[in-house]
């Protein structure tokens, strides 16, 4: 019989409890839930918070997979709690603790920010030399559905923060700015539109960079969107390399088609609202 | 306001370990790491012993056999064994970290597969190719000498 | 971008030890099977097949880029798994002085050692 078959069930849920206001270090609290098959981590915290203390700390939004707030280490692994069923994991003991590799602020939040800023540092937007795209917001560009594909894979990134808590770099090295990150910079880079390649070149290519990933691949195996920075990593690398030995395809990045001079206004339309930024 | 008081979670050497659940990737990368480990250190021993080839064969066979006793006829083998793993997971690694074998980025449709699907087979291949070798090198070694 | 150079390097000349290194170990451990640069027969390691083998000029040349390539190799490897046990920048700084001097005296010691093996 499989797991998801047997009915409601009792399950021990362990949860690591920190409070930065009381505790010197974080420690096990538990708790007993009644589940039913279909449940999800999530739903299981939303009952302990609800029925037997009020205490516990999480961060959730959305409960779909989407918004990337819910990460947590649960039975060893990273995964988000609103994606998991409890009764996929486990029939007795459910383990839960925040992600590894950051600082817990309380109980399972992670403070993500370092993260974040290393990913706000690889300029996370279209980079161009010929204009701001973020000026000139109406302007198409010329991208074959082919040059999509190089990096829609990546941007399905939803920041959860898993693949951080998998990687055994991240569990000692401060200075490696980690899958997520890394990623992201070969998200803009294999974007046709962007050229930004250079100024990411040098905070991936230096101390830190993609050079502290050896491939064991964690980042990939516990994604919950598929998004793979263990191979946007080692595409970068190929790109790095490839540049320093001289072998790298100079691009430009692709044009823009530019307003449509036969464009007329239909009648009965009502016209645009105006810009919420100032155009040069 | 100051900064809240924070907990350091990093998994420090226990995370490099992994272990239990994690990929048969991690087990290779930790395995790679201690290997190399071994190796290097095996390396400046090498380098100093066999420089004594330098003074004559009275040097060489002081040398040699300062170094012939069980523990390192053990030792010895194990190096190879060390050389064998590093050598053919290093082509795979240098195959994946040039980019050659993780595949081309793809539309994610679950159950996901990612690039360690794609290098996969030559991680099976690499260790086919060792096992032979440690056959091979263990035949002459323990059958030979 | 230094990193990427140090790293580049590093996987060239992981592929150089597989063509020398692999050669290296196929001579002094399948020599019961194949013999190969053991004139003398019997184990790779006596002195006859040693002397042989150290004379020559494509041995040494081969042991001289075979050590040049491996420290490089080693050291730059023991360095990644040394500085990524997050030591600070004075443990970094302290951990490249130390690797690079000792790399230098290594290769001196084992580049002297063959070519004074040439003669004798």
């Amino acid at each position: 019989m499989s797991k998801q078959d047997t009915g409601a069930r009792d399950i021990r849920f362990i949860i690591r409890r920190f409070n930065p206001e009381t505790d010197e270090a974080p420690h096990n609290k538990e708790y007993t839930v009644r589940v039913e098959p279909g449940m999800t981590v999530l739903e299981g915290l939303h009952q302990i918070k609800g029925e037997q203390d009020a205490t516990l700390v999480w961060r959730f939004s959305c409960r779909m997979g989407v918004c990337g707030s819910c990460g947590m280490l649960v039975n060893g692994k990273p995964m988000l709690a609103c994606n998991s069923q409890i009764l996929h994991l486990t029939n007795s003991v459910l383990t839960i603790g925040p992600l590894p590799n950051f600082k817990i602020l309380r109980d399972l939040v992670p403070d993500l920010m370092p993260m974040l800023k290393n990913h706000i540092a690889g300029k996370p937007h279209i980079v161009r030399e010929d204009f701001d795209p973020a000026l000139t917001p109406t302007d198409e560009y010329y991208q074959t559905p082919e040059e999509l594909v190089r990096f829609l894979q990546f941007s399905y990134c939803i920041k959860c923060g898993c693949c951080m808590a998998a990687c055994p770099t991240m569990a000692l090295d401060l200075d490696y700015k980690g899958p997520m990150p890394l990623a992201q910079y070969h998200r803009y880079n294999a974007d046709t539109r962007d050229g930004g390649f250079e100024e990411r070149a040098k905070l991936a290519g230096g101390t830190g960079g993609v050079v502290r990933c050896h491939y064991a691949g964690e980042c990939s195996n516990v994604c919950p969107k598929g998004v793979d920075p263990a191979r946007a990593i080692q595409l970068m690398k190929r790109q790095l390399v490839a540049g320093y030995l001289g072998l790298a395809k100079q691009q430009e990045p692709c044009g823009t088609i530019g307003p449509d001079p036969n464009a007329r206004h239909r009648e009965g339309v009502p016209p645009p609202p105006p810009f919420t930024i100032d155009r040069k | 306001m100051a900064d809240p008081k924070k907990y350091d979670n990093r998994l420090g050497l226990k995370g490099w370990w992994g272990g239990g659940r994690w990929g048969f990737e991690r087990y290779a990368y930790t395995l790679h790491r201690l290997t190399g480990l071994g190796l290097i250190t095996y390396f400046v021993m090498h380098i100093l012993v066999t420089s004594s080839r330098a003074f004559g064969a009275d040097a060489w066979a002081e040398w040699m056999g300062n170094v012939a006793g069980p523990i390192f006829h053990v030792g010895e083998f194990l190096v190879v064994l060390s050389f064998i793993y590093h050598a053919c997971n290093g082509i795979r690694l240098i195959l994946v970290e040039f980019g050659f074998v993780v595949g081309k980025a793809e539309e994610p449709i679950y159950p996901y597969k990612t690039s360690l699907n794609k290098q996969r087979p030559l991680l099976i291949v690499m260790m086919i190719l060792a096992a032979l070798f440690v056959v091979a090198m263990g035949y002459d070694y323990w059958m030979l000498h | 971008m230094r990193e990427t150079r140090f790293w580049t390097w590093h996987l060239l000349a992981g592929i150089a030890i597989l063509i020398f290194g692999g050669l290296h170990m196929i001579v002094m451990h399948l020599d019961g099977i194949l013999g190969w640069f053991n004139p003398a027969g019997g184990s790779a390691l006596d002195w006859a097949n040693v002397v042989v083998r150290s004379q020559g000029f494509l041995f040494p040349v081969v042991y001289i880029i075979l050590l040049g390539v491996t420290l490089f190799h080693g050291f730059y490897g023991l360095r990644n798994i040394l500085l990524e046990l997050g030591i600070g920048r004075c443990g970094r700084v302290t951990v490249n002085i130390l690797l690079v001097g000792g790399g230098i005296v290594l290769f001196t010691i084992g580049a002297v050692a063959a070519i004074k093996a040439m003669g004798v």
